[in-house]
This record gives C-alpha cells, sequence and structure tokens, in this order.
C-alpha cells in the first residue's frame, strides 16, 4: 500500500451561489499526528475538512495525496459534528462500514462488539442507535469511524454540544488512535482541546490559512496579530 | 337503519358460520390484492429509492406524473387494460382477459403510483439525513439503495399498507378486467356491488363489512409482525 | 416460527385453486342473471358435462360486444334484432331460440297514472307520458332497454323528447330498480328481476300479460372462422345440454314464490 501523505492543496477554491467559502487555500501537511484546524465560526473549518475528504465540491485549485483519490477516501474516515445514526441497533451501526466492504455478517459483528468495547458502549448492543444521549452517540459515531482502521481520521467539531465527561472520553479514544498510527484532523473551537490534541496547528480566517505550524510554537508564539488575538479569546472577526 | 342491522347480523353470521363462499370469495381477495401489492412493491420500491437518490434530467416531472397517478380513477385502469387485453387488442393472444391476472395487472398499475410516490417521500427524507455519512463511506449505488430502502422498512410498510387499502376496497378496475365471474373472478368488491344491484342491501353491507374488517385484520397483522408500536423510536 | 407464520398463511391464501376440466366464458344479460336461473342450470352443467361456464353479467349491447371481440365464447341474451344483425354480420354463426320470459311494469303501489287498468302494454305507456308520471329507463341499451324503446315507439310517442320525468339511469336492472324504489317511479322490467329484487319498498307490479311484452331469450355461438381461439367443441356441447329435454324441464318448473318464470321453447334439432 502507497502513502496516503503528504497531502498537497494547491489554490483550492469552493464557493456556493456564487459565495466564497474557502479559498485560496494552499497547504501541504506531512500526515504525523494530530493537525486541529482552529478558527472563529464561519471561517471555512468545516468546508475545508469536507473538501478534504472529498465530500465537498471544489470550483478550483487542486487537493493531492499521494495516492489515487478513490482509494484516497477509503483509507479515510469521518466524523460529523451531528453524528448521523443509521436506524439500526449500536452493534449494527458499528458494523455497517465493515458490511459495506463485503466483511461477512458474523464476523463484521463480532468486530463491532470489540469495538463497542473499547469505546465503552457494550452495555447497550441491542439499542436503537437513535435513542442514545449526544455523547454515547458521538462516540458510535467515532467507533463507526475508526472500525476500517482508517489511516486518517477526519473529525469536525466533535465534542461541541457534549458536557466534559463526554469530552474527555472522546478524547481518550482519539489519543488511543492517535498512537495506534491513526492520523487526525480535526477542526474545533474549544482552546483546551485543541492544546490537549494538537501536534500541528491551522489556523483560518476567512476562509484562508492565516497561520501554520507546529502546536507548541503556535500556543506558544502566535506569528499573526489575529492568532494572538484568538489565543487570548479575544474575538475575532473572519 | 333496519338494512344496516341486517348486515351488521348477517355479517357476523357469515362469519361466523365460515361460510364457504364467502371465505372463498374473501380470499380470493386477498389473493389477487397482496399479488397485486408484491408485483407493485417491486417495481414502486426501487423506482422510489432511485427517484430520491439520483439526479437526472426527467425526475421532477417522473415524481409530478406520480403524485398526479395517485388519483388515478381506477375504471379508467380497468377500461385500458381491458382494450388492451380483450381478444381484438393488441394483447389479445394472451387470452387474459376475465382472469384473476387480469385483475392483478390492473390493481397493481392502481397501486405502483400511491405506493412510489409515499415511498419516495420517506425515502427522500432519509437520504438527507444520510447524505453526508453514505458519501463518506464511499457507497455504490446498489448500496446507498439498499441501506435506505432497509433503514426506512418501516415507513415502507405503511406506503404498502396504503397500497392495499386502496388495492382491496377497489371495485371499478377489476369489475371492468375481471367480469366478477362467479367462482372465478368475484372479488368482495364485485360481490357488494352485484348484491346491491339485486337490491340485496343486507347481504352487501354484510359483505362490506367483512371487507373492513379484513381489511383492519391484515393492518394489525403487518403491524404486529413489523412491531412498528414497540419500536416506535427506530 | 415468524416464517412459518406466513408459509401458513400464504398457503391459505394461494392454495386451493381448483377448476373444472372445461372451462367456457358466456356472456349473459343482468336480467337472466338476476332472475335466478343459473344458479340452477350451472350446476347441473357442470355435473353433467363436466364443464364450467363462467358469466359475464352484462347488458345485451355489451354481451354482444364481448362476443363481437372475441372475449367470449357464447352469448345469451333477448333483443331480437341485435341477434339477428350479430349472426348475418358473421360475427355468430347461427341464432337458437331457448327460452322466454316477460316483461312486466312496475310502478308505486298507489298508481297516479293508473296502468293497472290498461288494456295493452302502449296503452300503459301512454298513461305514463299522460301524466309525465316519474319513469325510470335503463338507457344502457340492453335488451330491455330496447325493447322499452321499441314499446313507446308503438305507442306512438318519442322517449327523446321527453320531459324530466323521464330518467334514463345508464345501470343495470338492480341499480335502475334501486333508483325506481328510491324515487317511486315507474319501470320496466323483466318479471324474473322483480321477484328476485330484495328492496321493493313502496313498488308494486302493476301490469302484465299482453302478448308483445314477450321476451324471447337466445344463445348465440361465437363464430370460430373470427376468432379462433373459441372453444366450440364445448360451445357445441353446452348449445346441446340447453336444449335437451333435460333443460326444459328445470327451466319449465324453476319457481319464485309459486310463479313460473321462463317458458321453454327451444325446437329439437334438425
Amino acid at each position: 500500500m502507497s502513502d496516503l501523505f503528504p497531502l498537497t492543496v494547491r489554490d483550492a477554491v469552493a464557493s456556493r451561489q456564487g459565495k466564497r467559502l474557502v479559498g485560496p487555500v494552499n497547504l501541504d501537511l506531512s500526515g504525523q499526528g494530530a493537525c486541529v484546524v482552529l478558527g472563529p465560526n464561519g471561517s471555512g473549518k468545516t468546508t475545508l475538512l469536507r473538501l478534504l475528504h472529498g465530500i465537498a465540491r471544489l470550483n478550483k485549485g487542486q487537493i493531492t495525496w499521494s495516492c489515487p483519490k478513490a482509494e484516497a477516501q477509503r483509507r479515510q474516515a469521518f466524523v460529523f459534528q451531528h453524528p448521523v445514526m443509521l436506524r439500526r441497533s449500536v452493534l449494527d451501526n458499528l458494523a455497517y462500514p465493515l458490511l459495506l466492504r463485503g466483511v461477512p455478517r458474523k464476523s463484521a459483528q463480532t468486530e463491532a462488539a470489540k469495538m463497542a468495547e473499547r469505546i465503552g458502549v457494550s452495555q447497550m448492543l441491542d439499542r436503537p442507535a437513535r435513542v442514545l444521549s449526544g455523547g454515547e452517540r458521538q462516540k458510535v459515531s467515532l467507533g463507526r469511524a475508526l472500525i476500517c482502521k482508517p489511516d486518517l481520521l477526519f473529525l469536525d467539531e466533535p465534542s461541541a454540544s457534549l458536557d466534559g465527561r463526554a469530552t474527555r472520553e472522546i478524547e481518550d479514544i482519539l489519543q488511543s488512535a492517535k498512537s495506534a498510527g491513526t492520523a487526525l484532523i480535526l477542526a474545533t473551537h474549544d482552546m483546551g482541546q485543541a492544546r490537549r490534541l494538537a501536534d500541528r496547528v491551522v489556523f483560518l480566517l476567512g476562509g484562508q490559512v492565516h497561520e501554520e505550524g507546529t502546536a507548541t510554537d503556535f500556543f506558544a508564539r502566535p506569528k499573526t496579530q489575529e492568532a494572538a488575538a484568538f489565543l487570548k479569546g479575544d474575538i475575532v472577526e473572519c | 337503519m333496519g338494512d344496516l342491522w341486517q348486515g351488521l347480523s348477517q355479517a357476523f353470521w357469515l362469519v361466523l358460520s365460515a361460510d364457504a363462499e364467502l371465505v372463498e370469495i374473501a380470499f380470493r381477495s386477498l389473493r389477487i390484492t397482496v399479488s397485486a401489492l408484491v408485483l407493485a412493491c417491486l417495481i414502486a420500491l426501487p423506482l422510489a429509492a432511485l427517484l430520491a437518490v439520483r439526479r437526472f434530467r426527467w425526475r421532477r416531472a417522473v415524481i409530478a406524473t406520480l403524485n398526479a397517478l395517485m388519483g388515478l380513477p381506477p375504471v379508467v385502469v380497468g377500461l385500458i387494460v381491458y382494450v388492451l387485453l380483450s381478444r381484438s387488442g393488441p394483447l389479445g393472444a394472451l387470452g387474459l382477459l376475465f382472469t384473476p391476472t387480469a385483475m392483478i395487472v390492473a390493481q397493481m398499475i392502481i397501486i405502483v403510483p400511491l405506493v412510489a410516490s409515499i415511498a419516495h417521500q420517506s425515502l427522500r427524507d432519509l437520504w438527507q439525513e444520510y447524505h453526508d455519512l453514505l458519501i463518506s463511506l464511499n457507497v455504490t449505488q446498489r448500496q446507498k439503495i439498499a441501506t435506505l430502502l432497509w433503514d426506512s422498512r418501516r415507513a415502507l410498510l405503511t406506503a404498502a399498507l396504503a397500497g392495499f387499502g386502496r388495492g382491496i376496497g377497489e371495485v371499478g378496475a377489476i369489475m371492468v378486467v375481471g367480469g366478477n365471474i362467479d367462482n372465478y373472478t368475484r372479488v368482495l368488491t364485485t360481490a357488494i356491488a352485484l348484491e346491491t344491484g339485486k337490491g340485496e342491501f343486507a347481504l352487501a353491507l354484510a359483505l362490506g363489512f367483512v371487507l373492513i374488517a379484513l381489511a383492519i385484520a391484515v393492518n394489525l397483522v403487518i403491524h404486529w409482525l413489523g412491531r412498528t408500536e414497540r419500536e416506535g423510536a427506530w | 416460527m415468524l416464517r412459518k407464520i406466513m408459509l401458513a398463511a400464504s398457503l391459505a391464501v394461494w392454495g386451493g385453486m381448483a377448476q373444472a376440466a372445461d372451462v367456457m366464458k358466456m356472456a349473459v344479460t343482468t336480467s337472466f342473471h338476476n332472475s335466478g336461473l343459473a344458479d340452477i342450470l350451472l350446476p347441473e352443467i357442470e355435473k353433467d358435462l363436466d364443464l364450467e361456464v363462467q358469466l359475464l353479467v352484462v347488458g345485451t349491447g355489451q354481451a354482444l360486444k364481448l362476443g363481437r371481440a372475441g372475449d367470449v365464447d357464447a352469448v345469451l341474451v333477448h333483443s331480437r334484432a341485435a341477434e339477428e344483425a350479430f349472426v348475418s354480420e358473421g360475427y355468430g354463426t347461427h341464432r337458437r331460440e331457448i327460452m322466454y320470459n316477460d316483461f312486466v311494469f312496475i310502478g308505486p303501489s298507489a298508481d297516479p297514472a293508473a296502468i293497472a287498468s290498461a288494456q295493452t302494454a302502449t296503452g300503459a305507456l301512454q298513461a305514463i307520458a299522460e301524466a309525465q308520471a316519474a319513469f325510470v329507463s335503463r338507457g344502457d341499451d340492453s335488451g330491455t332497454h330496447k325493447k322499452e324503446l321499441s314499446l313507446w315507439r308503438e305507442a306512438g310517442l318519442d322517449a327523446g323528447a321527453f320531459g324530466d320525468w323521464y330518467r334514463a339511469v345508464g345501470a343495470g336492472m338492480g341499480a335502475a330498480l334501486n333508483t325506481a324504489s328510491g324515487m317511486d317511479a315507474y319501470i320496466l322490467a323483466d318479471r324474473a328481476s322483480w321477484l328476485n329484487f330484495g328492496n321493493k319498498g313502496g313498488l308494486a307490479l302493476l301490469f302484465s300479460g299482453d302478448p308483445v311484452l314477450f321476451n324471447q331469450y337466445a344463445y348465440l355461438p361465437v363464430n370460430p372462422e373470427l376468432h379462433s381461439h373459441v372453444k366450440s367443441d364445448l360451445v357445441a356441447k353446452l348449445e346441446a345440454w340447453l336444449t335437451s329435454p333435460r333443460a326444459a324441464e328445470l327451466i319449465n318448473s324453476y319457481t319464485i314464490g309459486g310463479e313460473t318464470l321462463f317458458v321453454f321453447n327451444a325446437k329439437p334439432a334438425g
């Protein structure tokens, strides 16, 4: 299997109904550890993630992985801000991506049960996924994203509407995925979460990459005024 | 009022005594409508799914047509099928006019737009909900349709039940293409029309009550099988 | 468990589709079917000939149309002129008279047009037209309808020019009787349909017996030269049975409420 990274983004632009959502963006990522995309609301974090994953249409420019696009998408997974639960049991939700890849039902369910154990939902395997609490749903969608052992996991504000405990549980799962070798690209505006998880930071403003660097550098010595203000908690207009 | 009471008590006795002719007619009604429904679903459900997930040129036109055809007058369908199947019609060589098969064909044509329209609405809603996830999981068109059909199975069951209701209570089309032949193409609704014509209102009403009871029973059984009520949260 | 229930249910629904060895289709008029005679004859035919006759119960006009299109194997109707046209145009092989019954005038028991005292059928109609009493016409091109129109003509009246009191309902005998019962109107009906009719309401039989009211039924085999799929052998078998002494006895002895309905008058073959 060839490598997924490096990722190269050249002059990428996405607009909808004549309004520019993102771009032009230029970005190079080597794919080590966790890259956190920071920025105020409306700065284009979600759109950028969707563009990179290939579920939003690019209007101009190029996004290239070091393998063909279709293969790249197969080796990635995406966790949405609002988890989409299939109208099935927790177990069947977790097993679903494996079934799509032709894994026999029996072994898919065994895998799913193992994953349930890992993310701490094994006592609710038979319950309809849609009646779970917000935290449980997000855990299930995280488990479902990880079950095919992706090389890269996108997360769009995975704990935006969760309480502290659920957030902690999600982050624990992410840490262990990270140490197992899964690269993360995570959009958030929770500064604490960013500090805890990030190895690199991409700071977006007005749909463009405003600043980019290692997490240590970014948090200690932001290069731009806006990034510094954002870190201090000041209101930054995008 | 007298006829109504007489009809009720007569219906009661007919059912209680398992009147052989009534049982036969009732089962024939079920057989024809269920066959038509199964065939109609085989056409309507994939069509509805395709309309929900595929963007093609005539999509809107097809949806609008289906919606309009929901109100298709059965007697017109009957006439068209009649003309097609008549010995002097284009499909006359099949010899299908005045057979249960002709009735199934006519009912199928009546049911398809109804089932497809109702199914399309719920599939479209579910597709909106699942869109991002399924695109992200890189599903094939087949997998997409299979997932949507399976996950909205309860809504589809409701669509099928609506189709069943339209079929089992339908008289205009099957009268024309079936001919209401005793022991062969006579079903509950055509028998009711016949008895009404003879002025036998009580018997006609009795058959009507049996028809209603049958429709309710089928709905209850399907709901019980699908456990729609218990697991409403799905 | 579930599968077993479903299987049992579908077996119950789809099982048991038995049929007689031979099957043919015959178009008959509503009035013949409503008389109840078919329920006597068909089981005997099935017993004697092992032949299931499937009846399509329609008006004479539609019955002949079914024969023309080849959708039935034989036709049993009562409208002489139309039948003869059917045969002369080549749609039927021949016309065989089987039996007759009679038409009667039905109306409100108060009889506002006083037709009960009329001498002839045409006299009764003239009385109704004079009184402009409500009259229901089949209006469906059936044998009964054609008979009614010919009676109006014989009475020297034009049914097309009548006012509101003349109501053509475009329906079968039973439905037309229901309508007449609902609005207390006069109507021409065949005796059998009337006697078997269950919703008489305020109606009564007011006039009958004029020989012009006799109603001849005839059997018309569909021409196999036009429609090769017609089961001519079965049609011939049925004709032989319908004109046999056995049929004569069954037809002549059929009564409703003690009244004889049909008179067998088929001439022996030859």
